[in-house]
């Protein structure tokens, strides 16, 4: 067992690679009545090429597979595992994003048999004909559910028009049509290949005692048995560096239209410590400019182009990145043209220094402050880890940047081929 | 539970609720300005909440007040109004560092609640009224999100509902307001509300974090000067004939919004308000909740189906989304719950750890910073003497029984439909 420091958050990391593969975190904060655990796969809704365990040829599944699995992954032959937290005082989830699928829950009671229950789960699949087909039904209702919402509906047509090859492009639902023609054997396929050990990660944050809990999963992998296996081969189609479309417009009812600008990133570093960086770039531009004490944000509520809706967000990943920009507006044409206008001005005159360290403050508190939750924690940690960066070190990057990094990433950081525009009217 | 201690201090002016715990790197103050729902005022107090961050004396733009908050290391501000029962709510939220993991020369708390001071007593005003351009602009604001409301349909349901089921009670009043209330709004007669509203609303001081070696106590009482506390009437428990209404509505929707509607007739100080809790958790609280596995597991009719309570006026929703055509189906098995419930129709097991996760739940709100905040401030609304842990107390003791009675208590009083517009005949 390693453990690691970070005096400044006061927090302390005790880390194992089990054997076969498997890394597990465990950050004790004693004073809190709960612990959350989370145990993350590295396959996400992009991840639809791929070579299967001990096979050789590429394959290509469905789209919507990643989610539809998390689904399943709770039934077992004689009972849902929902079913097995609730007993246990324990609340239970499961999400999919475009990189990853994690399962967790949260108790403040039986933590020990919580965790097993959910290494369990997750490491013992049972996938039937029948409950394929019945989980067909369910997973249609929240698909047209997502259907109805526009600011999803937004957010996806934004993607769509900046990725033109990428599978980022896919709902991580899939469609009600590519669901239906998910088979078990599909999902054998997929699991066995990205929910080997060594593809995830096992995190836990909260009331617990580090040793004991790296114990109990040491001994609990040690009575299972896995294949060795090398890092996924996985497949993405080529994808230009500039936008797929410029303008993308989706017919549906509003009351208020809405437009969103996209930024597609374009030579995202591999480099872990560049990465990190950039990623903190960014959320420093799109803060000084879109946030509610965003230079560009006072302009354009002044000018009555937005309201409270009006949002930034960044997803930065090892091979692909984007932030979306906008929200409501009575002038949604004039809002898009507005944004990118702001954007490209910032390109060639940026922030003054003072800005930039009010704004790295400010940073650092908002840091501090999603720290009190265990779920900030424990979800950046497994999000970052899976990238085999440390999320803590993130930290303490944003404190080391300087402004000359980040006037030089200024200059390359945008062009007009970057971005495009999502209108929902 | 014993890593949060509350002190509650009662000033002329206010009540201050210090709530001291080691569980959060920040500190978090909270004011709640709380006074009767009404009809006449609930726009203005809809209103309030956008204006008043705009600007102060000395901050006279957002950009200014937000660029202060920034400096204060991302200080975060946050002013809302809600109702609790039938409370009007004004809340004014700040959270800042705690010191301890800042290197810094000056007092952040001195920093924070002096600029709390001044956005609350010192807003920006010309003449006799608030900025007349800020008034205008944030009207248009409140009016975007009243007409939101019908893009998120889920809000959309419940909002319906609720108007139909409370017509005649303060409780069915929108907390976004009224369209044609904003034409009667200037900003001579809002910040003449507001004024009234400083010296007259019940107030509520909390501030929870690690401040155990800080002089906190004399630095808050800057932010209730020259008042006098009033008295907070106690809420009123409205019971209604069980003549149940049925409500059928149309929208641009491909999935139905099914809710339904109850009066519990039991509220926060009431003996059988643990054993509601229980009742909710066994019923709809939880994916194991009967209405998840029958409604949405068992027969596949729906993504979600969930009850919640409400503790003040003493009321209970269903909530659910489903095809359209399946409305009498899934409204015969969210029916066919309730009696199973009255009838008792559920297990010793099922009970003793729906227990478990109700107390689970309430000691996970505890680790948030905010609520702990709302957690103490239902008995504050409430005028119990209850406290969150004596909550966890008493539901550990429920009994099968009680959670029976109980479900005898409660009455249906709507079913409500926001369906598609396509099939007309879906409905009935």
């Amino acid at each position: 067992m390693e453990t690691k420091l970070f005096r400044q958050f006061q927090e302390t990391i005790y880390s194992e690679e089990m054997s076969n593969g498997l890394r597990v975190y465990v950050i004790p904060k004693k004073e809190m009545a709960k612990t959350y655990a989370i145990f993350s796969t590295k396959y996400g809704s992009i991840d639809q090429q791929f070579v299967p365990i001990n096979q050789q040829d590429m394959v290509k599944v469905p789209d919507g597979i990643a989610h539809f699995l998390e689904h399943k992954l709770f039934e077992k032959e004689d009972r849902d595992v929902f079913q097995d937290f609730s007993k246990q005082g324990a609340s239970s989830n499961a999400f999919t994003s475009f990189t990853k699928t994690a399962y967790l829950f949260s108790s403040t009671s039986n933590v020990e048999k919580n965790l097993t229950t959910l290494i369990d789960f997750v490491q013992d699949p049972y996938f039937s004909d029948e409950s394929v087909e019945k989980e067909k039904g369910i997973i249609a209702q929240e698909i047209k559910m997502y259907d109805d919402q526009p600011d999803w509906r937004a957010f996806f047509g934004t993607i769509k028009s900046m990725f033109a090859n990428h599978p980022i492009r896919i709902d991580i639902a899939g469609t009600v049509e590519s669901i239906n023609k998910i088979t078990k054997e599909d999902l054998y396929t997929c699991y066995n290949t990205f929910y080997h050990p060594s593809n995830m990660v096992l995190c836990i944050v909260g009331n617990v005692e580090p040793e004991a809990i790296i114990k109990q999963v040491r001994e609990n992998q040690a009575n299972k048995e896995f294949t060795p296996m090398d890092e996924v081969k996985r497949g993405f189609p080529e994808e230009p560096s500039g936008v797929a479309q410029k303008e993308l417009v989706i017919e549906m009812p509003v009351s208020i239209p809405k437009a969103l600008v996209g930024i597609k990133e374009k030579d995202i570093p591999t480099n872990k410590e560049a990465f990190a960086k950039r990623e903190w770039m960014i959320d420093i531009t799109l803060d000084y400019l879109f946030s509610k004490s965003g230079e560009a944000y006072e302009r354009l509520y002044e000018e009555g182009l937005i309201d409270q809706s009006f949002s930034s967000e960044t997803s930065l990943e090892e091979n692909f990145g984007f932030s979306i920009i906008g929200g409501n507006s009575q002038q949604p044409d004039e809002l898009a043209n507005r944004i990118k206008e702001e954007l490209l001005q910032f390109s060639s005159n940026p922030m003054d220094e003072k800005s930039f360290e009010r704004i790295k403050r400010k940073k650092f508190g908002q840091l501090l402050r999603a720290m009190n939750s265990l779920e900030f924690i424990a979800n950046q940690y497994s999000h970052y880890q899976l990238m085999d960066i440390d999320f803590f070190e993130t930290a303490e990057l944003l404190e080391q940047l300087t402004f000359e990094e980040y006037i030089e990433f200024t200059n390359h950081w945008i062009d007009e081929n970057q971005l495009s525009v999502c209108f929902v009217k | 539970m014993t890593s949060i201690t509350e002190q509650v201090i009662k000033e002329d002016g206010c009540n201050i609720h210090l709530l001291h715990t080691k569980k959060f790197k920040t500190i978090h103050i909270s004011l709640k300005f709380a006074t009767s729902l009404t009809r006449e005022d609930v726009t203005k107090r809809a209103l309030l909440p956008y204006v008043i961050q705009q600007g102060t004396k000395s901050f006279p733009t957002a950009l200014k007040l937000r660029g202060k908050l920034d400096e204060i290391y991302g200080a975060v501000l946050s002013i809302d109004s809600s109702k609790k029962g039938e409370q009007a709510v004004l809340t004014i939220r700040m959270e800042i560092p705690n010191e301890k993991y800042i290197q810094t020369e000056e007092s952040l708390l001195d920093e924070a609640i002096s600029l709390l001071s001044e956005i609350l007593y010192e807003p920006k005003v010309e003449n006799n009224g608030f900025d007349s351009k800020i008034v205008a602009r944030e009207k248009i604001t409140l009016k975007n999100k009243m007409e939101a409301l019908h893009e998120d349909k889920m809000s959309l349901a419940n909002t319906r509902m609720i108007e139909e089921m409370c017509k005649d009670e303060p409780y069915g009043l929108r907390i976004h307001g009224y369209e044609e209330d904003l034409e009667t709004i200037t900003p001579e007669n809002l910040y003449e509300y507001y004024q009234k509203l400083l010296k007259e609303d019940y107030l509520d001081i909390f501030v929870s974090g690690d401040i155990e070696d800080l002089p906190i106590e004399d630095k808050l009482k800057k932010l209730s000067t020259d008042r006098k506390q009033p008295e907070l009437t106690k809420p009123l428990v409205t019971p209604k004939s069980a003549k149940p209404l049925e409500l059928v509505e149309r929208d641009d929707i491909t999935q139905a919004k099914l809710h339904f509607g109850y009066r519990t007739n039991i509220t926060y100080d009431d003996s059988d308000y643990a054993a509601l809790h229980v009742f909710n958790g066994i019923f709809g609280g939880f994916p194991s909740s009967k209405l998840f596995l029958n409604v949405r597991e068992k027969h596949s009719l729906a993504y979600y189906a969930a009850s919640r309570i409400e503790s003040h006026k003493g009321l209970m929703f269903v909530f659910s989304g489903i095809a359209p055509e399946q409305y009498d189906l899934a409204k015969e098995i969210i029916n066919d719950q309730m009696e199973q419930m009255v009838q008792g129709d559920f297990t010793e097991e099922h009970l003793e750890e729906t227990k478990e996760m109700t107390i689970n739940q309430l000691k996970e709100t505890m680790d948030h910073p905010q609520g702990i905040i709302e957690l103490n401030y239902q008995r504050v609304i409430a005028k119990s003497d209850v406290t969150p842990e004596t909550l966890i107390k008493k539901i550990k003791q429920v009994t099968k029984d009680e959670v029976m009675t109980v479900a005898k208590k409660i009455n249906q009083e709507i079913v409500y439909l926001l369906t598609s517009k396509e099939d007309a005949d879906s409905g009935n």
